[in-house]
Order: structure tokens, then C-alpha cells, then sequence
């Protein structure tokens, strides 16, 4: 087992070499560079851009030295000083940027996952067990719902709803009494009573995914011959079920955690758009239409570096639970 | 229960599927008894019926789509008290202590028969531990490892720790009848226990089995379409055909003297006892859809004897008894 997380761990390295040098490559994709768009900005918007500052900001990325050498800039200022570049929209460090969003991102993701799975694997399990039971019939027809339905409009939809059941308007994570306010019992409580829409809008997708997977596999593992030796052993229906081949259909499951954090990021830009709420997915969006480069590059890199962390993550977790792989 | 000799009797069992094709058949009437310490083989080409009989014995079968729509299994218990295992409860607790504990079962895949993400030994222990909720772990682990011993896997005490993808089809079949016997059954299904085996395993296997029935006196049903394993471990032979048992006898009588024409086609077809039905066609024509069963004796559109204007007309009677203990579905035996 040790064995076999070193292995992941070391397959994982070039894995990273290879996002941050995309990520870099999305940095340089605009024409221009990074520093005759920032004095174009500036122009544009009445600004007599400050030679000193364009200097000091060229020899900081290396930006008159040729691509490969700006690479190695990037990556040694963002590795040994966390500099990873600055945006010109926000006027403030990307790290600074990302610091501030990464966690709710992280955390509204954590939170939607953990819902998904609250409910997809009961709801799976039972549907595959009573297969073409109403149950069933109910629950296929409302993930399809589910998974046709754009999130956005979802979104609206509740959104709609609460204003017009509560008279109570969905701004934001925070209610704006709240936004500036520091950390209290009371602002903890606004944010739950404010998060749950944009939860039940992203996790809704996921849900209707995770149980459409868990039923297909459960279907399958439930007609293997194991299953029926543990019937014929003389074991309690429940008990079987959930042992046996449960244990197994929820392999691909633990498989997709890895994936889930961008998928949510991404499904989660509209949303958070629409809810106005202060996560990474809007910053790119808008990042990449402002050709704020070293914001777009930063946030894909910590995104796709999260993906990877966490497909080994999943890829731990696997081992962990079916013996073959972790043999193998 | 006609002869307190038998530990099981079937009677007139029927066990439909209802499916979106339509009503399947897949055992339609069929008699047949165990006695008590003896083996039963049952042969037939593959569809006739012969695991939806033994599943439906545990009440193993999976509903929906199936169901016993009729019948009876007589099983004699310990004490002398008989139940119909067809009347029980299939979800129940009174069938659930009888499986894999009075009666135990195994399977024609052993590469499947075991949880992928449990070790042998735990899954064994587990059968134990079931039907004996009071004893230590220690003691079940210990017990375990005498069954895998007994079984013929060297080195048990390592190999209960091992994954089934660790073992290869024939020690996988050997732990599947080790977990089989460990509560003691009375009576132990076999469905077509070396069918997934080559044949010197297949050999080894079936040689385990009788020693084990020596030893222990449990009753064997042992189903098969492998007509030289029946007349190897059978003190009884029934030869199903869609759904019924066509004739039923003691190994000697019908092997000598085969009344059925199916039976004999089964017979004519293998030269030296030890060709496998799948391969050499027994009989030529193929087997109805047990959907559409067509009136009249099923066997009537291959049968070299069929009487036209009879064996068209109606059901052929069950049970004609032509000879002491011999039994035929036939017109060519009916008064
Ligand atoms: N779950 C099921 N649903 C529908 N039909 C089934 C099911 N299980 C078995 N059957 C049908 O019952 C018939 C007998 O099958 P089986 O008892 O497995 O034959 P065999 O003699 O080869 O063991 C076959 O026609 C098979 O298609
Ligand atoms: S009843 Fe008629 S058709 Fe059927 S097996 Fe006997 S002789 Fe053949
Ligand atoms: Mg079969």
C-alpha cells in the first residue's frame, strides 16, 4: 500500500510540469505581451502609464527575455515567493486574488460533493435493488430533469421562489450586512441560510449523475454470481446488499472524486454569476475575456493542480477499498 | 411426504418468469426426491430448467420477474418436522437459517462465486459466524482453516488470508464447497460444480465430494449435463426436458435400461459415457422456447417413437411407474 502511494505520488511530478507549462501557454495565448496590454489598459481607461512601473514589472517576469526563460520566471517567483503574476483588472496580486476565493470555492465544492453523495447513494442503491419498482420510475425521470436542466436557470427559478414565498432576495453568499463583517456565530449562520440555493443548484447535476452511475453498476454487480452465494449463505438481505456488491458499484464513484472539484468550478461559473457569489469560477471567466492572463494561467493552474491532487486522492482511496488495484 | 426415506421431495414444482416476452416455463411440474444420504444427478441440455430448480429449492430465485406459481418442496428437517419450502416467506428468517446452514449450495462459476473485495477466509468465516452468532472469532477462524485443509488448499492458515483473484478456478471451487460445508449441511446443492473446470480438477473435485459425503452423510443434489459425472456420483438420475423431469430412477435401472426416447437419444449420442451433452447434439432439432411450449409432449417434434394423433393430443402423464421405482413421462407407457 505504501508501495503503491509512493508510485502515484511519483507519476504525479511531471503531471504538474506539464499543467504549469499549459497554464503558461495560456498566459502567453493573447497577441502582445502581457506588458503592451497592461499599457493599452491603462491608455484605455485615460492613464498615462509610468515607465519606472513597466520597467521594474519587465524585469521582474523577464518579459524581454525569450519564452522559456519567462517560464522559468514564473515558476521560480511563483515557487520560492507564491508571485504568481499581478492582474491588471483587480490591480492586486493573482495570488492575492485566488487566496481570497479558493476557500469558498473549495469549500462550496466540498459541500456540494458531500450532499451529492448524501443522497445519490441511498437513492441508487434503492433504485438499483427495486429496479423498475415507482420508485425507480420517479427517481429516472427526475434525474433526467436534473441533468437537462441548466443550472442557471435553476438557479433563477429558486431564486424566483424564495423572493416570492419569503420576500427575502438571494444576493450573495452574504446578506450585505454581513459582507464586510468578521467571522461570528451570527454571520456563520447568515451564510448557511444563504448557501443552500447555490448548494442545491450545483449539487442537483452531480446528483442526478452520481445516481444514474450507482444504479448502472449496481445493476450489473447485483446479477453477479457473489451476490446470490451470500443470499445462499443464509445472510440478511440488507446486510448482503450493502457489503457486497454496493462495496463494489461504488468503486467508479470514488474514482470521480478527482474530477469533481473542476466540474463543480466550472457547472458552478453561471451560478455563481447568477448568485453573485465570490469564487474563482467568475474570476476566470472574466479573467479570460479581459486577457488578464496572469489571473487566467494562475487559476487554471491551481485548478487543474487540484484535479490532479485529487484524482490521486481518489486514486488512494480506491486502493484502499478493492483489493485488485491495490495488488496490481 | 410420501417415503420418510427422502429428505426432499419436489412435487408438480413450477417456477415461471414473467417477462416483456412473455410467461417463460422454466420449470413446469417437475416430481423428483432426494433420499436421505444419497446423491441425486440431474441432467438435461442446458435450458432445460435444471438451476431455476435448484434455486428455487433455497428460494433463490429472483422475483420479480420469477415466481413459484405452484407446487411443493417437502424437506424433512432434523427433527422429523417437514415444511414446504415452497410456502415460505423467500425474504423470511425461517428460509434464511436453512441456507448455507441445513442447505447449502454450490455454483457453476467459482470465478464469480466470491466478493472480489473480501479474503476467502473472511468470507468462509462469515458463513460460520451467521449461523453461529455465540462463537468466538478465533474459534470460526480455526474451523475455517480445518475446512480449507479438509478441501485439499495446502498451506490453509496462509491462504484464508488470500483475495479470490488470488486463486485459480479449481481452489476457488474447493473453497466454495469448504464454505458449503461449514455449518454441516444435510442436504448440499451442486450446480454444475466442474462444468468451469478442466477435467482432471473436475475429476478431484468430484472425488472430494463423495468422500465428504461419506464422512459426513449429507444428501447431494449434483446437476450437470455431463452424463459420465451422473453415472459416476448418482444413486439417482432424473433427465429433465423443458421444464420436467421426463424420467427418474436409480442410476443402475436407467443407465441400463433407458424407457424415455429422450433418454435413450441422450444415451445412443454419447459412445462411452464420457462425452459432454453441450458439444455432441443428443438429439437431433433443438429445444423449444419455453415460451412457446407447443401442446401436446413437448419432446413430440424430435421424438423418433412420436404416435401422431396422441403424443400431439395432450400432456403425456406424469409418474407412469413401469418398473419399481422407475418412472417415465411417456405415452409409449400409458395404458
Ligand atoms: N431470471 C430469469 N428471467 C427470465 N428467464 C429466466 C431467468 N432465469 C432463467 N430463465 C430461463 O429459464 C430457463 C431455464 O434456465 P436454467 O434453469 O438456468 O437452465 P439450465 O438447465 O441450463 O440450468 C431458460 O429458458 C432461461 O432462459
Ligand atoms: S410421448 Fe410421444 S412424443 Fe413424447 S416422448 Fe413419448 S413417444 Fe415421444
Ligand atoms: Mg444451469
Amino acid at each position: 500500500m505504501g508501495n503503491y502511494i509512493l508510485r502515484r505520488f511519483l507519476v504525479i511530478i511531471p503531471l504538474l510540469v506539464v499543467i504549469s507549462v499549459i497554464s503558461f501557454i495560456v498566459v502567453q495565448l493573447p497577441p502582445g505581451s502581457y506588458v503592451e496590454t497592461y499599457i493599452q489598459n491603462l491608455k484605455n481607461q485615460g492613464y498615462q502609464p509610468d515607465e519606472k512601473e513597466i520597467e521594474r514589472l519587465q524585469s521582474r517576469y523577464g518579459l524581454n527575455q525569450p519564452a522559456y526563460i519567462q517560464y522559468f520566471t514564473w515558476m521560480k517567483n511563483m515557487i520560492f515567493e507564491g508571485d504568481m503574476g499581478r492582474s491588471f483588472v483587480y490591480k492586486q496580486p493573482v495570488s492575492e486574488i485566488i487566496a481570497e476565493r479558493a476557500p469558498m470555492t473549495i469549500m462550496i465544492s466540498m459541500m456540494a460533493m458531500l450532499l451529492q453523495w448524501i443522497v445519490a447513494v441511498p437513492i441508487g442503491i434503492f433504485s438499483a435493488r427495486y429496479q423498475y419498482s415507482i420508485f425507480d420510475y420517479i427517481v429516472t425521470f427526475f434525474g433526467f430533469i436534473g441533468l437537462a436542466l441548466p443550472n442557471f436557470l435553476f438557479a433563477l427559478v429558486l431564486m424566483y421562489f424564495v423572493y416570492v414565498h419569503t420576500g427575502w432576495a438571494v444576493v450573495g453568499i452574504f446578506s450585505p450586512e454581513f459582507v464586510d463583517a468578521s467571522w461570528s456565530f451570527a454571520k456563520l449562520l447568515d451564510m448557511m441560510k444563504n448557501l443552500w440555493i447555490p448548494l442545491v443548484v450545483i449539487a442537483t447535476a452531480g446528483t442526478a449523475g452520481l445516481i444514474r452511475t450507482l444504479r448502472g453498476t449496481l445493476l450489473d454487480e447485483l446479477k453477479k454470481q457473489y451476490v446470490t452465494t451470500a443470499r445462499a449463505k443464509g445472510m440478511k438481505e440488507r446486510k448482503l446488499i450493502l457489503k457486497y456488491p454496493v462495496r463494489v458499484a461504488i468503486n467508479p464513484l470514488i474514482s470521480t472524486i478527482g474530477w469533481m472539484l473542476p466540474a463543480i468550478v466550472g457547472g458552478e461559473v453561471v451560478v455563481s454569476q447568477v448568485l453573485n457569489l465570490k469564487t474563482l469560477g467568475p474570476v476566470l471567466l472574466g479573467s479570460v475575456k479581459s486577457e488578464d492572463m496572469y489571473l487566467a494561467g494562475g487559476i487554471i493552474m491551481i485548478l487543474s493542480s487540484l484535479t490532479v491532487i485529487g484524482t490521486l486522492l481518489s486514486d488512494i482511496l480506491l486502493a484502499w477499498v478493492d483489493p485488485k488495484v491495490r495488488y496490481k | 411426504m410420501n417415503n420418510n426415506e427422502n429428505i426432499l421431495e419436489m412435487k408438480n414444482l413450477k417456477t415461471h418468469f414473467f417477462t416483456d416476452r412473455g410467461t417463460v416455463k422454466a420449470v413446469d411440474g417437475v416430481n423428483l426426491s432426494v433420499k436421505r444420504g444419497k446423491t441425486l444427478g440431474i441432467i438435461g441440455e442446458s435450458g432445460c430448467g435444471k438451476s431455476v430448480t435448484a434455486h428455487s429449492i433455497l428460494r433463490l430465485i429472483p422475483s420479480p420477474p420469477g415466481q413459484i406459481v405452484d407446487g411443493g418442496i417437502q424437506y424433512q428437517q432434523k427433527d422429523n418436522n417437514i415444511i414446504d419450502l415452497a410456502k415460505l416467506d423467500a425474504r423470511g428468517d425461517t428460509i434464511r437459517k436453512i441456507r448455507g446452514n441445513e442447505i447449502s449450495m454450490i455454483f457453476q462459476e467459482p470465478m464469480t462465486s466470491f466478493g472480489p473485495q473480501y479474503t476467502i477466509g473472511y468470507q468462509i468465516m462469515e458463513a460460520i459466524l451467521i449461523h453461529n452468532p455465540e462463537m468466538a472469532e478465533t474459534k470460526a477462524k480455526n474451523k475455517t482453516i480445518n475446512l480449507l485443509d479438509q478441501v485439499g488448499i495446502p498451506k490453509a492458515e496462509e491462504r484464508i488470508d488470500s483475495y479470490p483473484h488470488e486463486f485459480s478456478g479449481g481452489m476457488l471451487q474447493r473453497a466454495m464447497i469448504a464454505m458449503a460445508l461449514s455449518c454441516s449441511p444435510r442436504l448440499l446443492i451442486a450446480d454444475e460444480p466442474t462444468t468451469a473446470l478442466d477435467v482432471t480438477v473436475e475429476a478431484q473435485i468430484l472425488e472430494l465430494l463423495e468422500e465428504l459425503q461419506d464422512e459426513t452423510g449429507m444428501s447431494i443434489i449434483i446437476i450437470t449435463h455431463n452424463l459420465a459425472v451422473v453415472s459416476e456420483v448418482a444413486d439417482q438420475i432424473a433427465v429433465m426436458y423443458l421444464g420436467r423431469e421426463v424420467e427418474f430412477a436409480d442410476s443402475d435401472q436407467i443407465i441400463d435400461n433407458p424407457l424415455h426416447p429422450y433418454t435413450k437419444g441422450l444415451w445412443n449420442s454419447i459412445p462411452s459415457l464420457d462425452g459432454e451433452l453441450e458439444e455432441l447434439k443428443p438429439v437431433k432439432g433443438t429445444v423449444p422456447d419455453p415460451i412457446n411450449i407447443p401442446a401436446g409432449c413437448p419432446f413430440a417434434d424430435r421424438c423418433p417413437e412420436m404416435m401422431a394423433g396422441v403424443c400431439d393430443q395432450g400432456n403425456p402423464p406424469e409418474k407412469i411407474e413401469v418398473e419399481e421405482g422407475h418412472f417415465v413421462r411417456c405415452f409409449l407407457y400409458s395404458e
